[in-house]
């Protein structure tokens, strides 16, 4: 229990993906103009990253490194999520499609995005077991959302504000992502602090 | 015809600057630029796979059926990520451990799949060989002149050499996250200072490169960015 609450608040806290990893920094500077849209990009990262994760894992462990071929990760991963994120697409449409409303247009998109690959690779990496990864995976989804969630609203003031030509567009949005990722390196010392490693 | 041949190629290098203009491979750019000869490198090992993919799908454009062309692109270049990652692992094994998980994350690399769908399906081998290279060594300068900034800022030194490290303290700052967004803000604002705003108009055309374009809110609605 312990080290599930470790593996959790690191991936959403002291290493959130976004701002002190820079995975997914695309989808950050591009979704996050409005709140429903922030939202419904990062639910449906959430659910690719855990299910990625579940066809990943057991993937490279169980078919890749017994038979010697774990140089064929990358390929392997990219091509498993490519289709996993079509067939959740299907399926949603079929079975759920409310839910297909609310997350349809964000999933093509995260194919493409490298949080996605990324935590399904360093899962493999840091050498987690399955729960782990799937906790890690769920965590490092969280963080993403909560970053999107945080941002969305800092954009919305920036944008009331006056500032140089130069800075208008993504310049501005950059120096206030570096801000915002200043206050979350506040969170690197916290775990440690609290469980005492 | 000369002209023409030279203008592919250096394209990439200022004008259409994939990382400071069009805004593309921002992930990388921002995560491997606290040193510049990691900078190099990771700008180095991404050329290699644009220029031989977009060789090799140019070379096999009439082969690939249009409704599967991205999985197919997103093979080819796997393949060559992953030779080069082996290459490196081999040779550079100080590199590899720097850039870690980014050398895998070349596939999903946009400036690579963008020049596949912009450029490498639509012209012939030899320029879309010259394209590959131009945006490869505008990627490598933008992110070696960005890693050097923070390198110089961060740690006093340049490339390894030490420089300011004894006058002044170095701001570690610089190499840490923060700093990666900051310097990476001043340097793009820097370009439309230069290019009198005219680089931020580019950057929306950016999203035609975009292989999720078609499904984009945000391209529909002129750009990814404001």
């Amino acid at each position: 229990m312990r080290e599930a609450v470790i593996i959790i608040m690191g991936a959403v806290l002291a290493n959130n993906f976004v701002l002190v990893r820079f995975l997914g920094i695309c989808p950050f500077l591009g979704v996050s103009k409005k709140l429903d849209s922030a939202m419904g990009m990062s639910m449906a990262v959430v659910f690719v990253m855990v299910m990625a994760t579940a066809a990943t894992w057991p993937i490279q462990t169980l078919l890749l490194e017994p038979n010697g071929i774990g140089y064929m990760q990358t390929i392997v991963f990219i091509l498993v999520i490519a289709a996993l994120v079509q067939l959740v697409e299907i399926v949603l449409k079929k079975y759920v499609p409310a839910l297909h409303k609310g997350l349809g247009v964000y999933l093509p998109l995260i194919t493409t995005n490298c949080a996605v690959l990324g935590v399904t690779v360093l899962n493999i990496d840091e050498g987690y077991g399955f729960a782990q990864s799937l906790l890690n995976s769920f965590g490092a989804g969280i963080g993403f959302m909560l970053a999107m969630f945080l941002f969305t609203g800092v954009r919305g003031r920036i944008e009331a504000n006056d500032y140089p030509e130069s800075f208008r567009g993504i310049a501005s949005t950059l120096i206030a992502a570096s801000i915002l990722s200043l206050s979350f390196m506040g969170f690197s010392g916290m775990i440690d602090g609290i469980f005492g490693m | 015809m000369k002209d023409n041949k030279l203008s592919i190629l250096t394209n990439g290098l200022i004008k259409e600057n994939p990382v400071l203009v069009l805004i593309l491979g921002t992930c990388p750019a921002l995560a491997v630029s606290t040193q510049a000869i990691n900078g190099l490198g990771m700008g180095l090992s991404a050329t290699i796979v644009l220029v031989c993919s977009n060789i090799f799908i140019s070379s096999l454009k009439r082969l690939i059926p249009d409704k599967v062309r991205i999985p197919c692109y997103i093979v080819v270049i796997a393949t060559f990520v992953t030779i080069v990652q082996l290459l490196l692992k081999a040779y550079f094994p100080d590199l590899d451990k720097a850039l870690g998980i980014f050398i895998p994350l070349i596939v999903v690399n946009c400036i690579i799949l963008g020049r596949a769908e912009m450029f490498a399906n639509k012209n012939s081998v030899v320029d879309s060989a010259l394209d590959g290279v131009g945006m490869g060594i505008g990627f490598t300068l933008a992110l070696t002149a960005m890693a050097s900034i923070r390198e110089l800022l961060g740690s006093g030194s340049i490339f390894g050499i030490a420089l300011t490290a004894d006058l002044i303290d170095p701001m570690s700052i610089f190499v840490l996250a923060p700093g990666g967004f900051f310097t990476f803000g001043c340097l793009i604002a820097l370009v439309n200072k230069i290019t009198k705003g005219k680089a931020r108009e580019k950057a929306k055309n950016g999203c035609a490169g975009c292989p999720s374009a078609a499904a984009c809110q945000q391209a529909k609605e002129g750009g990814c960015q404001s």
